[in-house]
């Protein structure tokens, strides 16, 4: 496997908090990587600095090759590696269907395609997808009215209609009633193995990001604290520790 | 009643109503411009969410622009303004025409360059700092214009008369009006329902969410405002047209009539709606003109409360009411029960 992600020695600091420090990773493309880590540790502090949201301090952010740590959110969502957020960010005024319109991939239209109507072919791509998610029935309630896990259903979607090359997936899980978090995990697999989409995951839950990663790292005090496969980060005393101290 | 009998009734009212009330065409003209302004304000305000007050620049500029090339087209502009209307300058009707026909697209034009100028630097700016900027942009616009000798500065420009008589030119001024407003109106009506119209919406909505999902947010900005501004612009070169004569800071940049006015006709009508603007601008030149007979005087004082009465009770507008009280005519589904994920 190649990487497509490529994270070396990125530091990110608030003020005087240190919320990453000297951070070097990679993700394999084709697969699904973990991040995990106690509240605070720098997960999605590390997310923003890879999707350009913020400037880093320090290091060097590759995708596919390419040097993106000076480049802008829009223009590095238009290389095809997108992000969802933590707090959930959809367009509450509209309905299901609408935000899934919204989302079509912009990156792959001309200025001419932007100033044509939806075509049948994507709305039937937006209904296939609230059907993968599970929201069919309601796509024509206004996303606002969804409860809080439908609504990261929703983004989760409105996210595969972009076709993303990589998705940033910040705490997919968190909020999702519990019984539905095993058809979510189904569905994050198929996104990996159907549509071949790469995925990186911050997850809080470690039942959850055990079940579906090839590879995961903890951070702890914004710092790399281990990394491997599944079994031995769960065998991981440091990463034991991490978590329990944690509570 | 199907929507196609709809707009041919309100088509066949548009024709009629100069002639059957010759008496009021003026006042039609300048209806159909608070509408035009008021719909172009509501394609970055309303759809967009970027309330620009400075739009007015832009009308200013129209005039302006149709004024150097009608007269441009004839004879050298500084010698023109330096005479003050001392020499002698004629027009034929030939020229007069020509210079109308020319000067209406161009002020468009010009004025949809200047946007996407403007808009690049302003456009950086977000809510207030947005308003604000514009804002500052008009005013500056306005000094510059009224401190520039070769277009008539503070003294403001005159425009040639138009050459046959004056019934009928009340008439041609109102028919460019609602030509240009009806234009804008199904432009608006067909944009609002392409990906370029949900792509506003959803930087209105949430444009860091729109940045995160790779839309070209800047790019679709300008040509928003652009757009806007093309319409504006237009309509300000009629108006050029039809005042005759014009001075920069009362006329031309007025900020605080028809620069404030625009917003007030959307937020009354339902901003981010297609009929919004249009009903707003009715409701609010009925308001204006019964308060201008009868309240002489204290007409500022009656405008001024209906802003605040808007601003702090109604901000959704009568559309945004209706839409309140009647999803249903919107199209909004409200719950269902069979939903289950
Ligand atoms: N915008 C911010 N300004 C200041 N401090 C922040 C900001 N965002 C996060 N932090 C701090 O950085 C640290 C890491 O936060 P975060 O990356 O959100 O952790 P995680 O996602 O792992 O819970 C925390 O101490 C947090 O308080
Ligand atoms: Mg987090």
């Amino acid at each position: 496997m190649s990487t497509i992600i490529d994270v070396s020695s990125v530091s990110k600091s608030y003020g005087g908090v240190k919320a990453n420090t000297d951070i070097s990773l990679t993700v394999e493309t084709g697969g699904i990587t973990g991040l995990i880590g106690p509240n605070g540790s720098g997960k999605t502090t590390l997310f923003n600095s890879i999707v350009g949201y913020h400037p880093i301090d320090e290091g060097s952010i590759k995708f596919e090759g390419q040097e993106i740590s000076k480049k802008l959110v829009p223009e590095i969502a238009r290389l095809g590696l997108l992000r969802t957020f933590q707090q959930t960010r959809i367009y509450g005024e509209m309905n299901c269907v609408e935000n899934m319109l919204i989302s079509l991939p912009h990156r792959k239209l001309s200025l001419t395609d932007a100033f044509k109507k939806n075509t049948r072919a994507d709305r039937d791509k937006a209904e296939q997808f609230l059907d993968f998610v599970g929201l069919y029935e309601k796509r024509f309630l206004q996303a606002g009215s969804l409860s809080f896990g439908q609504q990261k259903l929703l983004e989760f979607a409105m996210a595969l209609m972009n076709e993303p090359t990589v998705l940033l997936l910040d705490e997919p899980t968190a909020g999702i009633n519990p019984t539905l978090i095993n058809g979510l995990i189904d569905r994050l697999k198929r996104a990996n193995s159907e549509f071949g989409i790469t995925l990186f995951i911050i997850e809080h839950n470690m039942r959850v990001i055990m079940n579906m990663a090839d590879k995961i790292y903890c951070l702890a005090h914004g710092e790399m604290l281990a990394e491997g496969t599944p079994a031995e980060i769960q065998d991981d005393q440091r990463v034991i520790d991490a978590y329990l101290g944690a509570h | 009643m199907s929507k196609t009998l709809f707009y041919i009734i309100l088509g066949i009212i548009t024709v009629i109503a100069p002639f059957a009330f010759p008496a009021f065409q003026t006042q039609l003209a300048t209806l159909w411009l608070m509408i035009i302004v008021a719909q172009s304000w509501d394609m970055t305000g309303g759809q967009m969410g970027y309330n620009s007050l400075g739009n007015i620049f832009f009308y200013g500029t129209g005039m302006y622009v149709a004024a150097v090339v009608t007269i441009g087209l004839v004879y050298p502009v500084g010698e023109y303004t330096g005479a003050a209307g001392g020499g002698i300058y004629t027009f034929t009707p030939d020229e007069y025409f020509l210079g109308m026909a020319l000067s209406i697209p161009a002020a468009g034009i010009f004025c949809a360059l200047c946007a996407f100028i403007i808009g690049y630097v302003t456009f950086g700016l977000r809510g207030p700092y947005f308003a604000i900027g514009t804002l500052g942009v008009a005013i500056a616009g306005g000094e510059m214009v009224s401190n520039w000798d070769w277009i008539g500065g503070g003294q403001g420009i005159s425009m040639p008369s138009y050459p046959y008589n004056f019934d009928q030119f009340k008439t041609v001024i109102y028919f460019l009006y609602a030509i240009l407003g009806i234009a804008l109106f199904f432009f608006c009506r067909w944009l609002y329902q392409t990906r370029f119209g949900a792509a506003i919406n959803a930087i209105r909505d949430d444009e860091g969410k729109a940045e995160a999902m790779g839309i070209h947010t800047m790019r679709y900005k300008l040509i928003a405002w652009a757009i806007s501004a093309f319409f504006v612009g237009a309509a300000g070169a009629i108006s050029a047209f039809q005042l005759i004569h014009f001075e920069p800071l009362e006329t031309a940049y007025q900020t605080i009539n028809l620069g404030i006015f625009m917003v007030v006709c959307v937020l009354l009508g339902g901003k981010g709606t297609l009929w919004g603007p249009v009903i707003g601008a009715v409701m609010f030149h009925v308001f204006k003109e019964l308060t201008w007979n009868y309240f002489l005087g204290w007409q500022w004082v009656a405008l001024g409360a209906l802003i605040v009465v808007v601003v702090v009770f109604f901000q959704d507008g009568l559309m945004g009411y209706l839409k309140y009280k009647r999803p249903e005519w919107f199209g909004i589904a409200v719950d269902t029960k069979e939903a289950k994920v």
